[in-house]
């Protein structure tokens, strides 16, 4: 396993990191699409997502990683073991037999036994499953992603095999707008969107050349160097996690929210759910009793700019107008 | 000069024959010819092995590995083989013909480079091999040719250019052996006021990319291992300045006196700070007085005197054009010929003219059979029956191109519903994946308004600035439409021409005015682009429907409609039925 750059290392940014951490509290709020600037990290930012998900109990020898609490009480209590959270990385490039499972070759060839291998979707099960370049995706993996991601489940008719399994991932994408535009019913899939951009500050910028020059002579070194902050982290999303059951959506934030969406004609109740799961999980990292203006504020724009209905005429860009109708609202 | 470039060249190859995989790599344009063959063979004898060539058309499984069909039919069991980017582990890939390279390639090269590792899940095969190589690409791109994918070309740390460097000015080269550079590199270390010199090189040069100062620093510790040196000095930081930074540059520096702060506060230090981190970013005030120091002033220096103004606008200009062209969206490409395009099912069949063999699903058809056929291992019993083979739908691209007519007589009242089906078509090519161009005309010329593009921002912001009036040279508009679908047609797209015009031509090709010469003009104009063989069509903007529009459209043999009967929500539907869509 390679040494992945330290979450905790990221230099500013702070947006896509709130993003991924909301992300990591709540999965329920859908999944992150990081779009924008080359060389800015979104792609570092995912990887390092793994290594602070605290570990997940599982069911022994489930290919799905299947959740014990899920299994109906009637049937024998199953054997479980702690296992970290899949982060299943879908590179550019895998054909579909991959990705949804398919006949295993193996056995088939040595054995003439007709066994169902499972894919990438099996083992992204209760995890994240990570795209990136997601805007250079073939359309006929994209389609297929669209379905499984919607259903939460994996169904696999091919070559002789019958096979249906739990497939409930986060879906995190990355990639650069300029290489091509997303296809919007992907788009919608994903809960929050966030827009990267080069850093202009100059000690910013001196900052993340630095340290990204230190991981690369010595990632071990630099690693164990960032664990205590990586290590805080991860029981920030631990104590979060704990909270967030107790967070408190009040009626008038619920109307906040729907006047929002409303005044920004976000299509359908997708944007005030994920507006509303975000803030809560905002205020559980806060530590905050209650949701309240300020989550809705910070996490309009994430939740909210890829649900504008795009107008080629207008010249202000989606966050331009979110941040607008934020600030009116709020005045 | 070009003996200082080819200078710089041989510099550029000593660097990067040190650390290919620190620096990701050389971007090369060049025709092929003496230079680049002088360049490449110095290179390869300072390399410890020689570069693997990368074809232009490689496939997935031979670039990033995959199922071993010859031996996985030989064993009877699959067989994983590895692909060239894992087997170029400490080494150099050439990439030839790289203006060439399909996006898609690209961008898993690039994935790969950035992880240092393969990771593959192809072909019932999932496996992962770490690599670390450095890429040469070889650009032999015209002006009008796509350029290398960005994607690549962000990675890749140096930039050459031999185009204007003539063969008897660059002398056969040996730099010798660089291998004491290499042992030495690791113990090489860059002080904090080389790091920001760098840094802030980059940013006065209107540098955006943060691998650059990434990649100046590894050429900048490559040089000083080339020079004996453990310590990066003002010299090793100037050439890595000079080599990294003079391609890219976008403009000069501000004055010193023009150097304000930065146009945004700088965000709040991460609060997660580690408090036993090396020294904290130092303060702004602090930091300024750093960074005017004789280092940065050292750097600079060095990629100004590499950059004659003269060519500096001028690669200014070049770098804005090639932006452009990059936006206008080569990804998705499709290649035409029998078995290429995107593959849209596998089928059991025997594989007929232009139709491949699917082994993997052909063999996963075979496999559940072999007991009952009494296959002797290792052979796998293959019969008719089980052959698949692959259906892919070849569809070529269509880019319509827009000619709007934003003269005075036209313009003012049409050219909203103009506007209104260039977005509504803009919607649809999400879906459809086609490509929009516009061209307008007005005054005395027609301008490209918008390159072939999908991207929206581009075609709103281009749009938004359409202005209207002055005279219709509508000759100038036909044969600019005519050129621009040419080249769409070479790239092998479909090129579809909608003309949004009353007609009223005023101004001849050359420029003057005069009805009778400008409409003569318009006329063999449109006999021109009939001859191309683009479809056309064109759409009567005028409030009645008037002769001119009409004749010019049968000159061409468009289809004609005249704007009344069209809304913008009928145009685009009507658009999109010529499209094949």
């Amino acid at each position: 396993m390679k040494l992945t750059y330290p979450f905790s290392a990221i230099v500013g940014q702070d947006e896509m990191k709130l993003a991924i951490l909301i992300a990591a509290v709540d999965p329920s709020v859908g999944g992150v699409l990081v779009f924008g600037d080359r060389g800015t990290g979104k792609s570092t930012a995912v990887r390092a997502l793994a290594a602070l998900l605290p570990k997940m109990k599982a069911v022994v020898g489930c290919p799905y990683n299947r959740d014990p609490a899920l299994e109906p009480a009637d049937a024998p209590k199953p054997k479980t073991h702690q296992v970290p959270v899949p982060v299943v990385d879908l590179p550019l490039g895998a054909t579909e037999d991959r990705v949804v499972g398919a006949l295993d070759l193996e056995r088939a060839l040595s054995q003439g036994v007709k066994a169902f291998e499972p894919g990438l979707l099996a083992r992204a099960n209760r995890g994240f499953l990570y795209i990136d370049e997601v805007n250079l995706l073939e359309d006929h993996l994209v389609d297929l992603l669209i379905d499984v991601a919607a259903s939460g489940e994996n169904v696999v008719e091919r070559e002789g095999l019958s096979v249906r399994h739990p497939a409930r991932f986060v879906l995190v994408g990355s990639g650069n707008p300029e290489e091509g535009e997303l296809r919007p019913q992907l788009l919608d899939r994903f809960g929050l969107s966030v827009e990267v951009k080069t850093p202009t500050d100059i000690p910013v910028r001196i900052e993340i050349v630095r340290r990204r020059d230190a991981f690369e002579r010595d990632p071990e070194g630099f690693t164990e160097k960032w664990k205590a902050e990586d290590d805080k982290i991860r029981r920030r999303i631990l104590a979060a996690r704990k909270r967030l059951e107790d967070v408190q959506v009040p009626d008038a934030a619920l109307e906040r929210a729907a006047q929002l969406c409303m005044k920004l004609g976000t299509d359908g109740l997708r944007g005030e759910l994920t507006l509303m799961r975000a803030a809560r999980a905002l205020a559980a990292i806060d530590g905050d009793k209650a949701v309240g203006d300020s989550q809705l504020k910070r996490i309009a724009a994430p939740a909210l700019r890829h649900r504008l209905r795009r107008n080629v005429l207008d010249d202000a860009g989606s966050t331009v107008r979110v941040d607008r109708a934020v600030q009116e609202l709020f005045a | 000069m070009s003996s200082k470039a080819w200078e710089d060249a041989t510099l550029a190859a000593a660097v990067f024959a040190v650390d290919p995989a620190g620096i990701g790599g050389v971007h090369l344009r060049s025709p092929a010819g003496p230079v680049r063959d002088r360049w490449l063979a110095a290179l390869s004898r300072a390399l410890p092995a020689p570069p693997r060539r990368m074809p232009v058309g490689i496939a997935d499984d031979r670039l990033l590995g995959g199922l071993d069909l010859a031996g996985t039919l030989q064993a009877g069991r699959p067989v994983a083989q590895r692909g060239l980017l894992a087997d170029a582990d400490g080494g150099v890939v050439l990439a030839v013909m790289a203006e060439r390279l399909p996006p898609g390639t690209a961008a898993k090269m690039a994935a790969v480079m950035d992880r240092q590792e393969v990771v593959v899940e192809r072909d019932g095969v999932a496996l992962s091999h770490p690599t670390r190589f450095g890429v040469v690409a070889f650009d032999e791109g015209g002006p009008d040719d796509d350029p290398v994918p960005i994607a690549l070309t962000d990675r890749l740390g140096l930039k050459l250019d031999f185009t204007q460097i003539p063969p008897r000015e660059a002398p056969e080269i040996d730099f010798g052996d660089v291998s004491d550079a290499r042992a030495l590199l690791p113990r090489v270390r860059c002080g904090d006021e080389a790091l920001q010199a760098l840094v802030q090189a980059a940013v006065a040069l209107g540098i955006a990319s943060l691998r650059a100062p990434l990649h100046a620093l590894r050429v900048a510790c490559a040089h000083a291992a080339l020079n004996g040196r453990e310590t990066v000095e003002a010299e090793d930081a100037a050439a890595a300045a000079r080599l990294v930074f003079a391609p890219r540059a976008t403009q000069l520096p501000a004055p010193p006196e023009q150097e304000a702060p930065p146009e945004e506060p700088p965000p709040p230090p991460p609060d997660q700070q580690d408090p036993n981190q090396d020294p904290p970013p130092p303060d702004d005030e602090q930091q300024a007085e750093e960074l005017k120091g004789p280092m940065e002033d050292q750097v600079l220096d060095a990629v100004l005197a590499s950059l004659p103004p003269a060519l500096l606008a001028q690669m200014q200009a070049d770098y804005a054009s090639r932006e452009r062209a990059r936006s206008s969206g080569k990804s998705g490409a499709l290649h035409k010929g029998g078995h290429r395009g995107r593959p849209s099912g596998i089928r059991r069949g025997e594989p007929k003219a232009g139709q491949r063999l699917n082994l993997i699903a052909t063999l996963r058809a075979a496999a559940p059979w072999q007991r009952v056929r009494g296959a002797i291992k290792p052979r796998v019993q293959v019969r008719p029956d089980d052959f698949h083979v692959t259906h892919y739908r070849q569809r070529r691209e269509t880019t319509t191109i827009f000619v709007v007519d934003a003269s005075g007589s036209s313009a003012l009242n049409r050219m909203a519903e103009a506007k209104g089906a260039v977005e509504l078509l803009l919607a649809d090519c999400y879906v459809r994946r086609d490509k929009v161009a516009v061209i307008a005309f007005r005054g005395k010329a027609a301008e490209l308004l918008l390159p072939p593009t999908r991207s929206l921002v581009r075609a709103k912001r281009s749009l938004a600035g359409l202005p209207g009036g002055g005279g219709t040279p509508l000759a100038a508009a036909v044969d600019a439409a005519g050129a621009l679908a040419e080249s769409i047609r070479r790239r092998g797209d479909t090129p579809l021409v909608v003309f949004l015009t009353d007609g009223r031509a005023n101004v001849a090709l050359d420029g003057t005015g005069g009805r009778p010469k400008a409409e003569a003009d318009a006329l063999d104009a449109a006999k021109r682009m009939l001859a191309s063989g683009a479809a056309t069509m064109l759409i009567d903007t005028s409030p009645q429907p008037a002769a001119q529009a009409r004749k010019i459209a049968g000159a061409m043999q468009a289809t004609y409609m005249p704007l009344p009967y069209a809304g913008a929500q009928t145009l685009s539907q009507v658009v999109r039925a010529r499209a094949g869509g």
